[in-house]
């Protein structure tokens, strides 16, 4: 905990993140930026050939798409939901009441129709799904979003609000493990050329209770999950960013995305946590990117 | 025992196929019993068999089959007649 607390300060003190008073909750500096940025068209050079339509949502989902998804099933810890104030004038006298008191004025928040967008690709697949059949060669789709996760931490490396990219492909069965494949030899190819040290390691989610202990083992067994690790804030424990998930044909059959057969889809995402890829960076290199080694500075800024 | 396993499986094991149509050793996944429903099998057999099923014994090994399930069960029940 302290190398984590020692790296945020000297983060913030460096002027890279902005505290906000909230933990996980950071104003990024220019300079953070352009190291993202940087990195994505990394990303795209290395992906871009592969011919994946681009479409971008916001931070937040349809909440009947999110019902749908599951995702209170197994991460009721990690959602996030929007709530509003729907009342009338006198519900208003009363709220600005409650909140002069110091009382709780959120009890009488109404849920919204949008909920905070958990990771990049949930609203992808009700969206094709749509559209109609998928093509028997399969399709490739690259998203990028802010996302959010309820976990408090001093850990940098865990923010409540931060970006993932993320690569997805509906298709045959074999066609969606080639490209999980591909991606987990692209990804630690990448790394290495802007010098972060990597391993990759099969993985789980957090799925929530002691029931979730049956799907952790059950993802782990099937190998369901692998993570590109790197050591940010810890050597013996390093960071996740990058993840290579295979969902057999569990969001087919959910959404009913089918080939013209009728047959589900099976699908797989490939996703990059941008801010811990920079966080890595940063750490590895240095706060300061004028003194990062050039080798490092030619692969992300030519 | 196996027509209790049987019976709590067609209750909550939500598989496509008939569970008096598969044998004692049939593989339930192959059959359909997906991740979520294990999870439902799992309450359901702690609820029927009066028993909790240690972490050592989560995973999908223990749900493969109606024999498998069964020499789960029993390893539970022998386990805490020990204890």
């Amino acid at each position: 905990m302290d190398m984590q607390v020692s790296f945020l300060d000297r983060l913030f003190d460096a002027g890279l993140l902005i505290d906000t008073g909230v933990d996980g909750l950071y104003g990024r500096s220019g300079e953070f930026e352009d190291v993202i940025a940087a990195f994505e068209r990394l990303i795209d050079r290395t992906g871009g050939g592969d011919g994946a339509e681009a479409i971008r949502f916001p931070p937040g989902m349809n909440r009947h798409y999110f019902e749908k998804s599951g995702y209170m099933k197994s991460f009721p810890q990690l959602a996030g939901t929007i709530h509003s104030f729907c009342g009338c004038e006198l519900d208003h006298v009363s709220l600005l009441k409650t909140m002069d008191e110091g009382g709780d004025w959120t009890t009488g928040q109404e849920a919204t129709d949008i909920v905070l967008t958990p990771a990049a690709c949930y609203p992808l697949y009700p969206t094709i799904a749509r559209r109609g059949a998928v093509k028997d060669e399969g399709q490739l789709y690259d998203l990028q979003s802010y996302c959010f996760r309820h976990e408090p931490s001093k850990d940098p490396a865990r923010q409540q609000l931060f970006r993932m990219r993320e690569y997805v492909f509906m298709g045959q069965e074999s066609d969606v493990m080639a490209f999980r494949q591909k991606w987990m030899e692209r990804g630690p190819e990448m790394m290495r050329s802007v010098g972060l040290p990597v391993e990759i390691d099969v993985a789980n989610d957090p799925f929530f209770g002691r029931a979730g202990k049956l799907l952790v083992n059950s993802q782990r067994d099937q190998n369901l999950k692998f993570e590109l690790l790197i050591p940010i804030t810890s050597v013996e424990k390093p960071t996740a960013c990058m993840s290579f998930n295979y969902h057999q044909d569990q969001f087919g059959l959910k959404w009913g995305l089918q080939f013209k057969s009728g047959a589900p889809v099976h699908t797989a995402c490939v996703g990059f946590g941008l801010e811990r890829i920079a966080l890595a960076l940063f750490h590895t290199h240095g706060l300061d990117v004028t003194i990062w080694p050039d080798d490092v500075r030619k692969v992300l800024w030519g | 025992m196996k027509d209790k396993i049987r019976d709590i499986l067609s209750r909550l094991g939500k598989l496509p196929v008939a569970v008096d149509s598969l044998a004692d050793d049939s593989d339930l996944y192959t059959a359909g019993l997906s991740s979520f429903a294990s999870v439902q099998l799992m309450l359901g057999l702690e609820d029927g068999f009066d028993i909790e099923f240690p972490d050592n014994l989560l995973n999908r090994r223990s749900f493969a089959s109606i024999d498998a399930i069964a020499a789960t069960v029993e390893q539970i029940i022998a386990t805490r007649k020990v204890a």
